[in-house]
């Protein structure tokens, strides 16, 4: 039962990079790869603030300055410097290293003994309990955060800028702003789950970052395939979804351990598993078809 | 209002694939004037009409709207004047977003888009009411995404979506071209509509000699860059369809 809360708990600080996917890939259609760095960001500054004894109420602002800031320069160059989207995400992520080595000023930090926003409040006597409802909260929190966000005039303007940029510039929407904008939005997320995974596992480490771009395109792929076969329109309901998405693939990953499956062909299962996500659709319509 | 001062445009100046696509323009246009630019492919049309919307800047001349000298104004700053359809029935509306949601980023063209959820009951209920105007009984599928239409049916919002706000100028880039007859027509007939309840300057560029015989009251024939035919209302209405089709010969 643990081995499957502590699944649930990974998905749960997954829930924001998921969110922050969605963004950049779903709405903007941009495939932005500075997540790998950003997260990583998200990770070290919050280790470092902690080691430092800082409470939460610093550290979450930071982080989410510091990913907004990373996002916002892949955005400048994609759109100002008018470089490929995604190598503009590669030379943010590639250059993100050496400034994440620079925070921590080593590759790990150890976490534990120091608070953290889990140690914050105590709902429950079993940590791993209190460690879900503290992100339960939290990703109901910014679930609504940004389900309001996409609801409203800006929001409306964000989602139309990705799917038909000629009519949103027409209807007098400066894209470039609003694409650097929603890369800003969804490296803030990224990072913030950067961070709550470092406090959750109680270390930062210099790779944590690495491929972690996938498990956010694997929940939202997951939730796409969704929304396509029940055909949803309602942008709560899509957000709802990549968080399920978030958690299902956190699951698929703890049962592909569980069976038995060496850990050396762990993201070799895990890609085989997305690419199905990806191609149930298709393979589903042509034996009906 | 509109003022175009001898304008010229030159695409990749000083490659091999060079192109002149403006060579001299001089051309005003009046306040609730429908001009209709016709000329053969490669005669300039659609550089002039985007010299005018903002999304290409003039090599050397200037452009004024309302006075304004908006030469070197990007076309999303432009939108407080101008608003616009395209040839792609697909590229002035979002397919993924709905019905609803498409309108009301038109009814905040020349406002800021900002932090507040501007969907309400009475938006709802005017979007309705305008969609209905249409009679094509669009009225209640209005939650729906904007994909889910045809062309012609989505060519007919995009020209409402343009009178949502305040819409002083009007740019139809061949806005039949990819159109059955039957849909061109409502949408021709929506536009003239337009045009006269809502006392729009319109400039329409049509490859349609019957569109550009019908509509409008005043006619320009573009050749390679350069004005060379300008009908005033009262030339126009002289004209026979087979005049046109001998500009063409």
């Amino acid at each position: 039962m643990d081995f499957y809360l502590t699944a649930l708990l990974q998905g749960f600080c997954f829930s924001a990079i998921a969110l922050g996917i969605y963004i950049s890939m779903k709405i903007f259609n941009i495939p932005d790869i500075t997540t790998d760095g950003s997260y990583t960001l998200g990770g070290s500054i919050t280790a470092v603030l902690l080691t430092h004894h800082l409470s939460a109420l610093v550290i979450v602002p930071t982080v989410i300055v510091a990913g907004a800031l990373a996002g916002a320069t892949t955005g400048f160059l994609h759109t100002k410097l008018k470089i490929n989207p995604l190598l503009s995400g590669i030379l943010v992520m590639y250059a993100l290293y050496s400034v994440n080595l620079s925070i921590m000023g080593r590759s790990n930090i150890p976490l534990i003994n120091f608070s953290s926003v889990f140690t914050w409040v105590n709902i429950s006597a079993n940590p791993n309990h209190n460690n879900f409802w503290i992100l339960l909260l939290f990703t109901v929190i910014i679930t609504l955060i940004i389900g309001y966000l996409l609801k409203t005039d800006f929001g409306i303007a964000m989602r139309a800028t990705g799917n038909s940029e000629s009519m949103i510039r027409a209807l007098g929407v400066n894209t470039d702003r609003m694409k650097i904008i929603g890369l800003a939005l969804a490296n803030a997320m990224t990072a913030l789950s950067g961070s709550l995974f470092a406090q959750l596992q109680d270390f930062a480490d210099i790779s944590m970052g690495i491929g972690i771009v996938i498990t956010g395109l694997g929940s939202v792929i997951i939730a796409e395939s969704l929304i396509n076969w029940l055909k949803i329109n309602s942008v709560w309901l899509s957000l709802a979804l990549v968080i399920f998405g978030a958690i299902i693939f956190q699951i698929v990953l703890a049962v592909t351990l569980s069976i038995g499956i060496d850990a050396t062909y762990l993201k070799l299962v895990m890609a085989l598993f997305v690419v199905i996500v990806v191609s149930l659709p298709l393979l589903s319509f042509k034996s009906s078809s | 209002m509109i003022d175009l001062k001898n304008i010229y445009k030159t695409f990749n100046k000083g490659k091999a694939n060079q192109v002149d696509a403006i060579r001299g323009v001089d051309l005003f246009i009046t306040e609730k004037e429908f001009l209709v630019i016709v000329g053969s492919n490669g005669s300039g049309k659609t550089t002039l009409l985007n010299l005018i919307a903002g999304a290409v800047f003039p090599s050397s001349g200037t452009v004024h709207i309302y006075g304004n000298d908006v030469t070197r104004l990007p076309d999303y700053k432009r939108s407080e004047w101008i608003a616009r359809v395209f040839q792609n029935p697909l590229s002035g509306t979002a397919p993924d977003l709905s019905i609803l949601d498409n309108f009301r980023l038109a009814a905040i063209r020349t406002k800021s888009k900002g932090l507040s959820i501007g969907i309400n009951e009475p938006f709802r209920k005017s979007v309705k009411e305008k969609i209905a105007m249409l009679g094509m009984g669009l009225e209640n599928k209005i939650e729906q995404p904007m994909g889910t239409l045809s062309g012609g049916q989505r060519q007919a919002l995009t020209l409402l979506m343009s009178i949502m706000d305040t819409c002083k100028v009007l740019l139809l880039d061949e806005p039949t071209a990819a159109l059955d007859p039957r849909s061109a027509e409502v949408v021709m007939k929506t536009a003239d509509k337009l045009t006269t309840e809502f006392g729009l300057t319109t400039i329409l560029i049509s490859h349609n000699l019957k569109e550009a015989f019908t509509y409008g009251n005043r006619i320009i024939q573009m050749v390679e860059g350069k004005i060379i035919k300008d009908l005033n209302k009262q030339d126009k209405a002289s004209l026979k369809q087979n005049d046109i089709f001998d500009w063409f010969g």
